[in-house]
């Protein structure tokens, strides 16, 4: 009987073992379904569709600057400078829209400046790390001051309006649905376009061990630049979001999110020495940390220990996470 | 010429010239910024900045991506608790110093435990315990008011202690002697580089590696507070997230002190130096009339070209 029981319970661990090596994110999963019943647990309004759309308004912008980090964590780099991109296009948008009237069309190129002072930024943080060969932990420290200067000279105090359709449309619904699902969606189409790309592979495969990428015929310092790109444009884009949801231009609106998106990155299963990860962990982190901070909210947390629960929270759910991943794979 | 290069590429001699044209500079540009006084003024800046960077120092050359990013946290929740239990008395200062430091050594105990017996990435564990000392800040300073440096303190950091120099420069060099015989006399400091420059061979070696490096996060924690206490005296009462700063700061202090990210070699003596040129840096741009965008601007650009004469990456080429 033990012979026959015994290859049984080993082929439906590997099962388990193989799932978890393919979707690398699954522990993170978990760790948001239970979050999500939680949260449904002591506020059924928040699981209603009313409170999701909330929850995805909220949280489109750290997603996004997420996704950002990990193309850059894929090649077994860092970006300390994230949140000051998003800082710096958020001013930069509503300086544009502010100066040339706000209507349809200046939104449309506003954006389109927005985008290019993403990618650009991407670009700087790209030639110092990979081209330059500074340490990146450093070096986009030190942009992020940069960009954070920049952002101050363009707008020295927060609170210019950005002009109401912006935020009209952001926050509105088109045919009833609310806009920020389209969003969602165009996210999801994006993704799965990049993940097919060849960038995103060797990215990874420069993660995995530089010095082989390179012996073997890979151009590494152009596909760090090419990840530090991907990261200012995806910046760009959390901007954006960020604009929509606040209605104002900030200066430091982003300094807080680069942690957070660090934080998103790891929690979704995704290596920070490089060399394996998916965008998709890092959405579900970035989930992840949105409904820990409701959550602490909802269960009635005194307003000043909600910082410390929230920390400890987060701190705990890395931990689970590295934690189950491992043992999962091992 | 070979030597001469090698002398010049050495980080505490680069360190030291770029200090030397720093202090040229801001004496070109603001006559009086190179004064003894004003020069003294830094160093108790620097020595602030300097204590912190020890502990940071420690875990960076221990390795496996070894950072705290913890430290600007203990340095504020240190500051706020040494200045709630003096309350401006000399009488609670030994219970104050007790309290901090078992305080910061609690916090790098469980962020040692958190890298190397649940194998979290450093980055992420510090990460996630700074998340949570900030929010332990809010939480000490509501309902509390907000303590006062004891005078003996604030005499010690700022006046006159012994030779004309205030207590704590005394304080820094002490630190720097003890961490320059811990790092080349000791077992300790020989076992550090040997799990910086290849964890695995050390602990085929028989190195302690884990026990080492919950070490180095303690001492960390330490380090931090001793720096929160001594930041009190130099404020004289304890504000909001005071240490913040420290954060990234202590972690470029050690580079530019020639110990790179990746561990494993370099020393505190540069790290010192690292100190100082930082703060002389800051100073210069505060000096100038310039607002406070231009003057990030200026501080991020300059760290950036600072940078490129210090330990780059290997080319892949070489």
């Amino acid at each position: 009987m033990a012979s026959i029981e015994a290859p049984a319970r080993s082929r439906s661990s590997s099962a388990v073992k193989r799932a978890f090596e393919r979707y690398p994110f699954l522990p993170a999963l978990i760790i948001l379904v239970v979050l999500i019943a939680l949260n449904g647990w002591f506020q059924p309004r928040s699981v209603s569709l009313v409170g999701m759309t909330g929850q995805i308004k909220t949280y489109l912008a750290l997603m996004l600057l997420a996704v950002a980090q990990t193309y850059v964590i894929y090649a077994g780099d860092i970006d300390l400078s994230a949140g000051a991109i998003v800082s710096l296009v958020n001013v930069v948008i509503v300086g544009v829209m502010g100066q040339w009237g706000g209507d349809g069309v200046t939104i449309f190129v506003a954006l389109a400046i927005g985008l290019a002072t993403g990618l650009v930024c991407g670009i700087v943080n790209g030639l110092v790390v990979a081209a330059l060969r500074l340490q990146a932990i450093v070096a986009t420290f030190a942009t992020s001051i940069f960009f954070t200067g920049l952002a101050l000279y363009i707008q020295p105090v927060a609170g210019t309006p950005a002009p109401t359709a912006f935020w009209r449309t952001y926050g509105g619904r088109i045919f009833e649905i609310p806009f920020v699902f389209y969003m969602a969606v165009l996210f999801a189409i994006l993704l799965v376009v990049l993940v097919r790309t060849r960038l995103s592979l060797r990215l990874l495969a420069v993660g995995d061990g530089q010095q082989e990428a390179f012996q073997s015929g890979l151009p590494v310092t152009r596909i760090r630049m090419g990840g530090y790109a991907l990261c200012g444009v995806f910046a760009a884009l959390a901007a954006f979001c960020i604009t929509g949801d606040t209605a104002s231009g900030d200066p430091l609106v982003g300094g807080k999110m680069t942690l957070f998106s660090i934080a998103a990155v790891v929690l979704g299963g995704s290596a920070l020495a490089g060399g394996y990860g998916t965008v998709v962990g890092s959405v579900i982190g970035a989930l992840i940390i949105g409904f820990i901070n409701s959550l602490v909210f909802f269960v009635g947390t005194p307003s000043e220990w909600q910082n410390l629960v929230q920390g400890a929270a987060i701190l705990l759910a890395l931990m689970t996470g590295v934690l189950v991943g491992r043992r999962a794979r091992a | 010429m070979s030597t001469v290069t090698t002398f010049l590429r050495q980080p505490l001699v680069v360190a030291l010239i770029l200090i030397a044209a720093l202090l040229w500079l801001g004496e070109t540009l603001s006559p009086g910024f190179a004064s003894g006084q004003q020069i003294l003024r830094l160093l108790i800046v620097a020595a602030l900045l300097g204590i912190v960077a020890a502990g940071q120092n420690l875990v960076i050359l221990g390795g496996r991506e070894g950072i705290d990013l913890s430290v600007g946290g203990v340095v504020s929740l240190s500051a706020i608790i040494a200045g709630n239990l003096m309350a401006g008395e000399n009488g609670g200062i030994s219970l104050a110093i007790l309290a901090c430091i078992l305080t910061g050594a609690f916090f790098g105990l469980i962020n040692g435990i958190g890298v190397t017996l649940l194998r979290i990435p450093p980055l992420v564990m510090t990460l996630g315990m700074l998340g949570v000392l900030q929010g332990l800040l809010v939480v000490v300073r509501q309902g509390i008011p907000s303590g006062r440096a004891a005078p003996a303190l604030a005499d010690f950091v700022s006046r006159d202690f012994l030779l004309g120099l205030p207590g704590i420069l005394w304080l820094w060099v002490a630190i720097g002697l003890v961490m320059a015989f811990l790092l080349s006399r000791t077992v300790f400091g020989h076992r550090i580089y040997a799990i910086g420059s290849n964890e695995q061979a050390a602990f085929m070696a028989g190195v302690p590696v884990k026990v080492i490096r919950i070490a180095l996060f303690v001492l960390s924690g330490v380090f931090a507070a001793i720096a929160g206490i001594c930041l009190l005296g130099y404020s004289g009462s304890s504000f909001a997230n005071v240490g913040e700063q420290y954060m990234l700061a202590s972690i470029i202090a050690v580079v530019f002190g020639g110990t790179p990210l990746s561990g494993g070699k370099g020393g505190y003596t540069g790290t010192m130096a690292g100190a100082f040129l930082l703060v002389i840096l800051q100073s210069i741009l505060t000096t100038v009339n310039i607002d406070e965008s231009g003057r990030q601007m200026v501080f991020g650009a300059t760290l950036l070209v600072l940078m490129l004469f210090y330990g780059r990456g290997r080319s892949m080429r070489a």
